[in-house]
């Protein structure tokens, strides 16, 4: 388990430092600025081991998070324990930066004294944390006896992410399906690896206890009704288009594994407000929303000449938006041309690389950019690596292909129905790592 | 390119910097410095020509940049473009940037070669200077080949500049220093040396680095630089202080020149020439005078620089040795200095007195100081100090205050560093040794050493004492006595059990009158001992009980009812077990003769050099090591192989075990004869016989090896190999006897005896070595027995004896005849009276191959005879024996059968003897 957990700043200055463990002692923190944040090498392994004494580490920003221990744990677990505590620092301060550690130290020291009990993680709900460790001062007083009680009761209940008695005017719930797309692609244009991580976020503002049903194109689901249904090919045709295979998905605690490992429908009592309710990733059948076709000359030993032609794929009426090409440049550039038809381009010199923006672009597009790069002749014979061009974009749809079939709430205590919550979805396609090489 | 104010400042670097400094992460660093490098790169390539301002920025830039640890791969052509021109601080920058970045590019070497041609071949000096720089910072192959022959004229040309000669003289050490090979001695060695009488003291100094260096390399080129360097020493030490102006540091005329000079003097002896050493000697008594002058100033700069001067010159006189009246009286500055507030001070007094007690003129001098030194010892804080004290008393002990210092030594072991103690223990013992007059003194001083700091007594250190004890008897009572006592206390070192037990177990009798210390009381004190101690140490306990069975009948019974225990007889360790089983059977089955004879006092051992010694050398390494210690080396060496032969203590009896091989040596050494290993022994503990009767046996089956063939090896054993190489020509024959020592010691008095006349051999055999005989040998008649080899030669202390047969045989004097079928058969029809025939029917020993059989006969030494018996598978043979009296003509025929694997063997000859023997010897063969 968790021996303790300690907070950096860039420099390797200790912001936070909780013990929770005696076989952890003050050298640890040492231990891992010397060995970690002053290593020499630039890459550094998230998972360091010290003196048999093992160093997880997330970074956030200039901000170094690390979980000490002495034993031989789940590191898995320990890595999502972290990020759960990079979410609720956000959702208590925003933005995890030195300044805003160290002017909430004593939230912090707090929330680690609720979250981990000698070293076992536990509750990390941010909805329920902020029930009772709040920002506002002392609020115990405005507090009644009987809603302290609520707390303890909702916290070691069955159902610790969620309290009774909440009431809405209007019952409303937000859904976005999160995804972002990875690629790394050929000069020819195959496909070397795709994948899509997605996340389905939700915002719920629901009265009471209310259960809720998630259905999805999923294709072992949609597989299996199209058998107990009406068989004809037609129906089976389409529905195995607009079926999706997700290769694995975890979910919220809120989610009852046992209904989906047995019926692999989705059905839950959300927590209030926002919460995260699924991720899941894919590899099969992947809208790659750009097509990227570079295409570099060398020009004798002090030019190159590069042309890349990005073409938009999906369809004209949807709009991509935020655009960004990276086109790296080789080391000894001595100055770079650039005319593009659309958009900005300019080459950053800090970043060794052609920057491309685009504000907006429809499907079926294609745009196109070309440069003069002059080089300066060096002593040095290696060959210039030739790093793959990246680039950025949001889409308004998944690019896996994920659709939501149906989200049904019911409350069988209060008076509202299905028809009458107000239900938003939103679909978000960003970029991961979208690269070709050229 | 606005024209900004020019000068040294350039703004944009500092501005780079200070965003250097600024940024908050790695990554924004970086980032920062791409944009730079962008920068310089766009400027570089710009078509504008960048001006000398601007391209100096930038290369600082990239230079600044380099330092950080980034790459630059781009610049250096505009460094070198740099270096063409005529502001002095562009052309400074340019060879900053190439004696920092410089890679062996060729193009670009070429560039900066010519480069700096053409500013060594200017006649502006600081451009002369900076180039002199840049070859000396790079330093590299190439640039010697450009310059060495440039430098040197540079050097010595008359009309050259005093500053550019400074820094020549020190390119050119770099040069020599870097590839002396390249730097030829020419013509201008003697000019340079002619430097030393320069004007200008900055160019003295320079030079005399250089002329030290390669004087160290070839002292006879540069000889003339002795007096010289003497009449300018002469000139600085008489000068006042204010003479030399520039070069007078807090008071002290050039320090730094005089020290260079003191030490050039310290490559060459003293000098010959007797006005030069009167001059000398007149400065080293200046340089002292003036130590014990008041200081002129009280900064710490000023003693400095004193003191190194003095130092030097202390370091010249004890190099000298040669003026006794110098050395005492650098003795008494040093002794001054023993008691200086200054630690370093008190440091270097004491490592330069160590050497000063070894000069004959100043031993007495130093032995004067040694209350201080002692009380160095007790007092000092730090303890490399308390270490040179340690160095330095046992540098000045002699006979006269051994003993004092002996004493403090040992009292001062007691609170001794852990780093040094054993170091300590060392010097005491081998003090304690080397000035012994009354050897219970030595005794005691041991004893003393092993209970203060047992464990820091090293094996060597007991081995000696024991060696000691047991060479001289007047100690043996005294020593006996003495461990008695120490074995009383309560916890005693586990060292000290060991000299006890050998001690005890040796001379316990001649303490055994006193009822005090009766054999019993002995024994109970020892084996109280017995269980708190290691295995090696048990092992020689029990040896020393055996020992007092033979010394004291009547302790018998109950030694053997301690051996008979379990703990002892059943011990899971091997080495322990064995000698409780072995010494038990010795005790019960052996008269009290047998038991005298085999557990007699140890014999003395050979006088050699001191193992501690040897030990002690070892852990001071090489460089620390004075003269007397060094020849005492050698000689360690020499009789190292000689150590192996002394006897353990139990002598023939127990297993060669470490623990016992009291005398350090590096293997077990062979007791006897016999073979070394633990198994044979065994048997022969149990064995009557003398060890020298097993090796003893008579070679018969290497002799009848040699009927058929004359060369090979006649015997071997563990010690001894003996070839034999022999050649026969008629009656007269020639064997050559090898005798080779197998073992690393030598055979002394060796000596073969023979019923034959020989030559004598050399009576020594060394280890490892060869020695040849050679023995003439006349067949006068016929004959049967062969003449005995009787070898006798004393390996360590056993007397070795070996007798052999050597293999002459009447058969070595045939001589082949060859005849035709018919002819044979005559005369084998001739010779065939019964008694001139000798047949024999034998079973094949080997096989029968053809081939080999042809080889044998051949071998015989008769002519084999083709196509004469009618049947293919028999043999026919014809020779005839030489010898003096007569001829003894010979037939052979022997005849194989396959099937039954027999032969039968048919000779006839003139002579019924000579068919007998023939018959008989070849019978053997197939």
């Amino acid at each position: 388990m968790i021996g303790g957990l300690f907070i950096y700043n860039h420099k390797g200055e200790v912001l936070i430092s909780r013990v929770y463990r005696d076989d952890i002692g003050r050298n640890a923190v040492d231990a891992f600025r010397v060995n970690v944040i002053h290593a020499r090498q630039q890459v550094r392994s998230p998972v360091t081991n010290i003196a048999r004494t093992s160093f997880f580490h997330v970074k956030r920003s200039n901000i170094w998070l690390a979980a000490v221990t002495k034993q031989n744990v789940n590191a898995a677990m320990v890595f999502e324990f972290l990020y759960k505590m990079c979410d609720v620092m956000a959702s208590y301060f925003g933005k995890i930066s030195e300044e805003n550690i160290k002017n909430n130290f004593v939230l912090i020291y707090e929330l680690l004294d609720e979250i981990l009990d000698f070293g076992y993680p536990q509750n990390s709900e941010t909805g329920a944390l902020k029930t009772f460790i709040t920002q506002q001062g002392i609020k115990g007083q405005f507090q009644t006896k009987e809603e302290q009680s609520q707390i303890t009761s909702q916290v070691t209940g069955q159902i610790g992410w969620r309290r009774e008695g909440i009431k809405y005017r209007r019952n409303e719930l937000f859904l976005d399906v999160l995804e972002s797309v990875n690629l790394l692609m050929s000069p020819q244009g195959q496909v070397l690896s795709a994948h899509v991580s997605g996340r389905v976020v939700m915002k719920s503002y629901l009265s009471g206890m209310p259960e809720c049903k998630f259905g999805m194109n999923d294709k072992i689901v949609i597989d299996k009704a199209g058998k107990g249904g009406v068989t004809n090919e037609a129906g089976k045709s389409t529905s195995g288009k607009q079926s999706i295979a997700i290769d694995d998905c975890t979910f919220n605690q809120c989610v009852r594994l046992s209904k989906f490992d047995s019926e692999r429908s989705i059905s839950f009592i959300p927590p209030d407000g926002d919460y995260e309710l699924m991720r899941y990733r894919t590899t099969k059948d992947i809208i790659l929303p750009f097509r990227v076709i570079p295409l570099v000359r060398e020009v004798g030993r002090t030019k190159l000449e590069v042309k890349v032609v990005i073409k938009s794929n999906f369809k004209p009426s949807l709009l991509a938006q935020k655009i960004e090409v990276r086109i790296p440049t080789p080391l000894n550039t001595s100055g770079v041309q650039v005319i593009c038809m659309k958009g900005k381009a300019k080459y950053k010199a800090s970043e060794n690389a052609i920057v491309w923006k685009i504000k907006r672009m429809a499907g079926m597009k294609e745009s196109q950019i070309s440069a003069e790069i002059e080089l300066l002749p060096t002593n040095d014979k290696k060959k210039w690596a030739r790093p793959p061009i990246s680039m950025n974009f949001e889409v308004p749809f998944a690019p896996s292909g994920l659709k939501v079939r149906y989200l049904k709430v019911f409350e069988s205590k209060l008076n509202y129905s299905d028809h009458d919550v107000v239900k938003w979805v939103r679909y978000i396609g960003r970029s991961g790592i979208y690269e070709t090489r050229c | 390119m606005p024209a900004v104010s020019k000068g040294d400042g350039m703004r944009g670097l500092a501005v780079f910097i200070s965003d250097i400094r600024n940024c908050k992460s790695k990554e924004a660093e970086i980032k920062r410095i791409n944009k730079e490098l962008a920068n310089i790169r766009s400027k570089f390539k710009g078509d504008k020509a960048l001006d000398g301002y601007s391209k100096k920025k930038y290369v600082c830039k990239l230079l600044f940049i380099f330092l950080l640890g980034h790459d630059i791969d781009f610049g250096h052509m505009e460094a070198v473009n740099l270096l063409s021109s005529n502001k002095y601080t562009e052309k400074q920058i340019g060879y900053l940037f190439i004696s920092v970045l410089v890679n062996s590019n060729s193009e670009l070497i070429r560039l900066i070669n010519n480069a700096i041609k053409n500013d060594l071949s200017s006649r502006n000096p600081t451009f002369m200077c900076l180039a002199l720089h840049c070859i000396a910072n790079v330093g590299s192959r190439e640039m010697a080949e450009a310059f060495a022959g440039e430098i040197p004229r540079i050097l010595v040309a008359g009309d050259t500049m005093d500053s550019v000669k400074q820094s020549a003289a020190l390119c050119l050490l770099r040069l020599y220093k870097a590839s002396p090979d390249l730097v030829l001695m020419g013509e201008w060695t003697s000019r340079v040396v002619h430097l030393l009488n320069d004007q200008h003291m900055g160019v003295v100094t320079a030079a005399i680095s250089l002329i030290t260096c390669l004087s160290s390399k070839n002292p006879d080129e540069f000889k003339t630089c002795v007096s010289l360097a003497v009449s300018r020493l002469s000139r600085i030490v008489s000068s006042a202080s204010t003479d030399l102006q520039d070069y007078t540091y807090y008071f002290v005329p050039a320090p730094w020149l005089s020290c260079k000079l003191l030490r050039l003097l310290q490559c060459y002896p003293p000098p010959e020439d007797g006005a030069v050493k009167g001059r000398l000697v007149e400065c080293l008594e200046t340089i002292l005078n003036k130590a014990q002058e008041p200081p002129k100033s009280k900064k710490v700069q000023h003693s400095n620089a004193k003191n190194a001067i003095l130092f030097e010159a202390i370091s010249l006189i004890i190099h000298y040795d040669s003026e006794p009246n110098l050395l005492v009286r650098a003795c008494n500055q040093l002794g001054q200095f023993l008691q200086h507030r200054e630690t370093n001070l008190r440091y270097l007094a004491l490592e330069s007195m160590c050497t000063l007690a070894s000069s004959e003129f100043s031993h007495e001098a130093v032995k004067t100081h040694i209350e201080t030194v002692i009380n160095a010892l007790k007092t000092e804080r730090d303890v490399s100090v308390r270490q040179r004290a340690a160095d330095l008393l046992y540098a000045m002990c002699d006979r006269s205050n051994a003993k004092q210092i002996v004493a403090e030594m040992l009292s001062y072991l007691e609170t001794a560093d852990y780093s040094i103690r054993e170091e300590m223990v060392l010097k005491v013992a081998i003090l304690a040794e080397k000035y012994a007059v009354d050897y219970s003194w030595y005794v005691d001083t041991i004893l003393n050493l092993i209970r203060i700091a047992g464990d820091y007594v090293s094996e060597e250190v007991w081995y000696r004492v024991i060696q000691i004890v047991i060479n001289r008897d007047d100690v043996q009572g005294y020593a006996a006595k003495t461990v008695f006592e120490a074995l009383q206390a309560p916890a005693c070192h586990e060292n000290m059990v060991k000299v006890g037990g050998y001690i005890l177990g040796e001379f316990g009798n001649l303490i055994a009158g006193d009822p005090r210390s009766s054999p019993l009381v002995q024994f109970n004190l020892l084996h109280s001992k017995f269980h708190l101690c290691s295995v090696p140490t048990r092992a020689l306990l029990l040896s020393a009980y055996i020992k007092f069975i033979n010394l004291f009948p009547e302790t018998k019974a109950t030694i053997q009812e301690v051996l008979r225990s379990d703990s002892q007889i059943r011990n899971s360790d091997v080495e322990l077990q064995q000698r409780a089983v072995e010494y038990l059977k010795l005790s019960s089955i052996a008269s009290t003769d047998v038991l005298a004879t085999v557990l007699e006092e140890m014999p003395p051992f050979p006088e050699r050099e001191s193992s501690i010694l040897a030990k002690l050398k070892k852990k001071k390494g090489p460089g620390a090591v004075s003269v007397e210690l060094e020849d005492g080396k050698e000689r360690g060496e020499l009789n190292g192989g000689g150590d192996r032969g002394v006897p353990d203590l139990t002598n023939a009896l127990s297993t060669p075990s470490p623990s016992a091989d009291l005398l350090g040596l590096r293997s077990a050494a062979p007791v006897s004869g016999a073979a070394p290993s633990a198994g044979s022994l065994l048997v022969d503990v149990f064995s009557e016989a003398g060890p020298a009767a097993a090796s003893a046996g008579v070679n018969d089956d290497g002799f009848l090896r040699f009927v058929c063939k004359n060369n090979g090896v006649l015997f071997e054993n563990q010690l001894l190999q003996i070839g034999i190489k022999s050649e026969y020509r008629q009656n007269l024959g020639r064997m050559y006897l090898f005798y080779g020592n197998k073992t690393s010691v030598q055979f002394v008095s060796f000596s073969t005896t023979l019923n034959v006349q020989t030559k004598t051999v050399e009576p020594l055999v060394e280890g490892g070595a060869q020695v040849q005989q050679v023995i003439n040998i006349e067949c006068l008649t016929d004959f049967v027995d062969a003449p005995l080899l009787n070898i006798k030669f004393r390996y360590g202390g056993a007397l070795q004896n070996i007798s052999l047969k050597l293999p002459v045989t009447i058969n070595k004097f045939f001589q082949p005849t060859e005849m035709a079928a018919a002819d044979f058969f005559q005369r084998w029809k001739q010779l065939s009276q019964p008694q001139q025939e000798a047949q024999k029917i034998f079973k094949a020993s080997h096989g029968m191959d053809t081939e080999v059989l042809k080889a044998k006969l051949l071998g015989l030494g008769t002519a084999l005879l083709e196509n004469v018996d009618p049947n293919p598978e028999n043999y026919v043979c014809a020779g005839v024996i030489q010898t003096k009296a007569q001829q003894v003509g010979c037939l052979l025929r022997l005849e194989p059968n396959a099937q039954a694997q027999m032969y039968r063997l048919t000779l006839r000859s003139s002579k019924d003897t000579v068919s007998q023997r023939v018959c008989d010897l070849l019978a053997e063969q197939f």
